[in-house]
């Protein structure tokens, strides 16, 4: 797959898609291309945060440890990106990604990533459209939750 | 040492200064012989006395002598020879008088080097000798650099003085006094006023000089200070960065150079006073003469013959005495430097010889207890570390020392190692004082390791194995010239003083460590670095280095079973696409075009990318198919492709990290380029355009850059390239590039280069981290990680171990005192650059499982992890100087003691 083939796909990223098609080149020249075989991991729950991951072709499941064992909380499928909260906010990795089919990805080191925030301010507002989008959709979640709590407790 | 240098050279030299005397006094017959000589060729058969009748001949060469008891003896009668024949006679003795004084001169100015080179052999190894056994405390107040430049520069005129401390006195006293006794026997007067102003000049200048030798000495001694801060400013350069004080350092080092300027201008203002006024002297006696004589002549009462005479024989007079005056110059000169350098060197409590002597017999083990007894310690400004201590550690215990830094227990450790000298009480094993032990017990039976590390330049091995080399254990047997060569070393090392060890013998105890010899070294060896976690990095050190195909057979003769076992592996883990091997006649798509091309490895320094591009061989295969023409457009794509992508960023922008092919400050040069050379072919570039643009070509992998501009025809094209390059490959390339050549280990690729045979695929995730589990474990099943090992020990330190890390430095000299196998094993929080986490992961490592096989030290351990106390037999507890616990880790748990309250 070459560079411009890159770009078409990074486009399809919403995260990405209102970015000049000239700093996606650039993006994608500097990130590193990885491949995956199917149950392979990308990164592991706990391990410090170092980059974030494109995926370009394939799937993974994102699994999170669990007194129980691992548990799966989602799927994700091409075109999205993986791993860029914790290098936003610096924590550990708070989940365990996994590919579930032969899977290539774009690897954004964190470096990279952040200076491509601060050199592209359109890219930092859809990071926040796409984190609000999710905090809504978490609130959403956890007042169903709560509701459901309450009518059980009744 | 002795104080007064004349001495010292006397004493040490003596027989060798009264040869050199007598053969200068023999030296003098012919000497004098070849004087006299020139008048009689131009008496004799010149001007032809003696020759008066035509045919007249002389007696040539009539030797007799008048022996006591035989009385007249004739030796050799003579030959009669007429004028011509005489001339030629008298020029040819002439001749040869020349000749045996020449070969005299030659013989004694050798002699003399020779004696003079000795002797600051001698002296040199003399200082170091002293250096060697300062007591510890001495360290504290001196710098290296002002040592290195005593022993290196201040001592080097002792050498040439040596050879001219006797001869030059007694050689040119004795023509002075010649030239002064003949003036005397002239007329009494004019000798006396002759004596008397020599007398005026010996009482004079050397007072006048008395100044010149207090500027030498300030003048040594800021010259001495100036090297001591270099040396500073080069071991402190970080921290002199780190707070912008180099303008300061200028400051220092200019205001010395100004008061050494002064002082040196000052000593060259005097010298040529002192040369002045000692002329003038020398002058004012022919002045005498001409007046005080002529007055006396016109008197009558000196006859002008006499005056004459003595005019000439004052000619003699001058030339030696000042030789003499600058001889004794020279003498108290060098007398200065001597003074000050044993002022140095002459130091209070320096170890006694005894302890450091020679032991090449295996030391027995201490069985014995380690005893403190009542023990004080304190620093240099007094303070007290420790206090009234008394402690006993019994052999093969193990002893934890827990307390705040500063509690004493650091200080403890320290006396144990005999880094601080006790300032009451000592340190005892069998009632002997570790102290007046010899350093063969102390230094091989008590092993310790504390933060600060020293490394000395070498390689890897030569430091671990350090701490083992006592003795020269192997006697070298050389042969031929290098025997001769080696006696004659010997030689004149006993004549210089120095020992006559040989550092080329294999110095390394093995016994001690456990082992038969070299060859199972590392049956010890391996468990240890284990344990301290550093085989990995010395692995790792090893697969990045170029291997000595010589003394790593074992291993580069069984290369080929390696790259197939490894390909093997790869297969069974499902992981064939990790590395992409090396086809002779496959384009490698992980390799760059470069490496494609070549498909071998050049022997650098020799050949170089730039010296190959520039090769008309290599030109010549890129000519052919128009392969250039190729490579031409590609590097276009590339330069047109990086410009667009990197011209709008600050030339500081991290992206620029990705740009393998060129630097951001290229850009501009490549755009300029470009707008000249786009969509107008080949032609349109000059030589040098052309090179900078196809040498982009060279650096491209397309995994990794993704520009698309390699096809297969492409491929193909330079494929059959390298098939050509390598055909006839002419022999001066042959020498500097070696073919990737399965079969065979490639001396010039480092060892990792080898064993794959091929290139890590790019898009391969974390994978030369899974590649050296891999080769890792696939060393260890092959039996050859201890070869590898080897490899990496190879590794040189660098300079004080600089090239090495703290971590691994650290770790390094935990293992250096783990392998000496010592009784007595001391920790002083050894490993602070760790994680905490890996420290205490090596502490279990070397408390539980090191020892398991038989050989079991005590260990003192002051523990910088207080959690960990629980790995010991027993645990002693120290607060502010004094011992405030001691037990084992249950019964001070209990105790709900200070431990306690460590612990929590």
């Amino acid at each position: 797959m070459l560079l411009k083939d890159e770009v078409e796909m990074l486009r399809r990223v919403p995260l990405f898609s209102g970015v000049a098609p000239a700093k996606l080149k650039l993006l994608a020249f500097t990130s590193e291309r990885v491949s995956y075989k199917s149950g392979q991991i990308l990164f592991r729950q706990g391990d410090p945060a170092d980059a974030a991951y494109v995926i370009l072709t394939g799937g993974a499941d994102i699994l999170s440890d669990s007194p129980s064992g691992e548990i799966k909380v989602a799927e994700i499928e091409h075109d999205s990106i993986v791993g860029e909260i914790a290098i936003l906010c610096d924590v550990s990795r708070t989940a365990t990604v996994r590919a579930n089919s032969a899977l290539e990805a774009l690897r954004i080191s964190k470096d990279h990533f952040l200076k491509l925030l601060s050199d592209y301010p359109e890219m930092t507002i859809e990071i926040m459209r796409v984190l609000a989008d999710r905090l809504s959709h978490t609130t959403t979640e956890l007042s169903e939750a709560r509701s459901k709590q309450k009518q059980a407790a009744k | 040492m002795e104080t007064s240098l004349t001495r010292y050279i006397w004493s040490n030299t003596r027989l060798q200064q009264i040869w050199i005397l007598f053969v200068v006094a023999v030296s003098m017959i012919p000497y004098f012989m070849s004087f006299d000589l020139p008048k009689q060729i131009v008496n004799g058969p010149i001007q032809g006395n003696g020759f008066e009748t035509p045919g007249a001949t002389r007696t040539f060469m009539h030797l007799e002598y008048d022996v006591p008891v035989f009385g007249k003896v004739v030796f050799f009668d003579g030959l009669e020879l007429t004028r011509f024949q005489t001339l030629m006679a008298l020029s040819l003795v002439f001749l040869l008088l020349v000749i045996i004084n020449g070969l005299f001169k030659l013989y004694i100015n050798t002699y003399k080097g020779r004696l003079g080179e000795r002797m600051l052999r001698r002296i040199r190894f003399e200082l170091i000798d002293r250096v060697l056994r300062f007591p510890p405390a001495q360290f504290k107040r001196v710098k290296s650099a002002e040592i290195a430049t005593m022993i290196k520069d201040e001592v080097e005129p002792m050498g040439g003085f040596t050879g001219d401390a006797f001869v030059q006195p007694a050689l040119l006293g004795g023509q002075a006094i010649t030239a002064l006794v003949f003036i005397i026997m002239q007329n009494f007067w004019l000798g006396m006023i002759a004596a008397g102003i020599v007398a005026v000049q010996g009482v004079v200048i050397p007072r006048m000089r008395k100044r010149l030798l207090e500027l030498g000495r300030q003048r040594q001694l800021t010259a001495r200070e100036l090297s001591g801060r270099v040396g500073e400013i080069v071991d402190g350069i970080g921290t002199i960065h780190g707070n912008d004080t180099s303008n300061f350092e200028r400051a220092d080092i200019a205001s010395r150079l100004g008061l050494i300027f002064s002082i040196r201008y000052d000593l060259y203002q005097w010298k040529f006073l002192v040369k002045f006024i000692n002329n003038f002297l020398a002058q004012v006696t022919p002045f005498l003469f001409y007046s005080i004589g002529g007055f006396l002549a016109l008197q009558g009462r000196l006859d002008i013959g006499q005056l004459v005479a003595v005019i000439n024989a004052y000619k003699d007079l001058p030339g030696p005495l000042k030789e003499l005056i600058d001889w004794d110059q020279a003498r108290q000169d060098v007398q200065v430097k001597y003074n000050q350098v044993v002022e140095q060197f002459n130091v209070d409590m320096l170890v006694d010889p005894r302890i450091q002597a020679l032991a090449p017999d295996p030391v027995n083990r201490l069985e014995h207890s380690l005893h403190a007894v009542n023990l004080t310690l304190s620093d240099d400004s007094g303070a007290p570390l420790l206090r009234h201590v008394t402690l006993e550690i019994k052999p093969g215990e193990t002893a934890a020392i827990v307390g705040n830094s500063g509690s004493g227990a650091e200080a403890l450790a320290e006396a144990f190692a005999r880094l601080i000298w006790p300032e009451q009480g000592r340190i005892t094993i069998d009632g002997k004082d570790i102290l007046e032990l010899p350093e063969s017990v102390t230094g091989r039976r008590i092993a310790y390791a504390a933060s600060d590390t020293y490394f000395f330049h070498g390689t890897l091995r030569d430091n671990l194995l350090y701490g083992l080399k006592h003795a020269p254990l192997t006697k070298v047997e050389y042969e031929g010239a290098k025997a001769a060569k080696n006696k004659w070393n010997i030689n004149e090392a006993r004549r210089a003083g120095n020992p006559e060890l040989d550092v080329n013998s294999d110095w390394v105890d093995y016994v001690s460590a456990g082992v038969t010899g070299p060859d199972d070294l590392f049956k010890v060896v391996r468990p240890v670095l284990d344990a301290v976690l550093i085989s990995q990095d010395i692995l790792d050190m090893a697969l990045r280095s170029n291997v000595d195909i010589k003394t790593h057979a074992d291993l580069t003769d069984r290369i080929v079973e390696l790259r197939q076992a490894l390909r093997k592996r790869l297969k069974k883990e499902d992981l064939d696409d990790l590395v992409v091997p090396f086809k002779l006649d496959e384009y490698n798509p992980q390799a760059t075009v470069g490496e494609n091309l070549l498909f071998g490895s050049m022997r650098r320094p020799m050949m170089t990318n730039r010296k190959l591009a520039a090769h008309p061989y290599f030109r010549s295969v890129l000519r052919e198919n128009d392969l250039y023409i190729d490579l031409y457009n590609m590097g276009l794509e590339i330069a047109a492709n990086a410009v667009e992508l990197f011209e709008d960023l600050p030339p500081d922008h991290p992206f620029f990290q990705q740009l393998t092919f060129m630097t951001a400050d290229d850009i501009p040069a490549y755009q300029v380029l470009l707008q000249k050379l786009q969509g107008r072919g080949i032609d349109a570039a000059s030589a040098d355009e052309r090179t900078s643009i196809i040498r982009l070509s060279f650096s491209y992998i397309e995994p990794r850059h993704r520009f698309g501009l390699l096809n297969s025809q492409l491929m193909a094209k330079i494929v059959d390239a390298r098939a050509r390059f390598h055909q006839n490959m002419p022999d001066d390339l042959k020498a500097v590039i070696e073919r990737y050549d399965p079969e065979r280990f490639i001396s010039t690729a480092t060892l990792l280069d080898n064993v794959l045979f091929g290139r890590i695929g790019f898009t391969q995730a974390d994978g030369s981290d899974r590649l050296r589990t891999i080769l890792r474990d696939l060393f260890d099943r092959l039996g050859l990680f201890e070869s590898v090992l080897s490899i990496g020990m190879d590794f040189d330190v660098g300079s004080g171990g600089k090239r090495l890390t703290n971590v691994q430095r650290q770790k390094l000299n935990v293992a250096r005192a783990l392998l000496k196998r010592a009784d007595y094993v001391i920790f002083n929080r050894p490993l602070p650059a760790l994680d905490q986490r890996v420290q205490d992961h090596i502490t279990h490592n070397i408390m539980e499982d090191l020892h398991e096989e038989g050989h079991a030290p005590a260990i003192i351990w002051v523990l910088s992890n207080t959690a960990l106390a629980n790995l010991f037999d027993r645990v002693i507890v120290f607060d502010k100087g004094t011992l405030v616990e001691d037990g084992t880790h249950a019964t001070l748990l209990e105790k709900n003691g200070i431990f306690k309250e460590l612990v929590s």
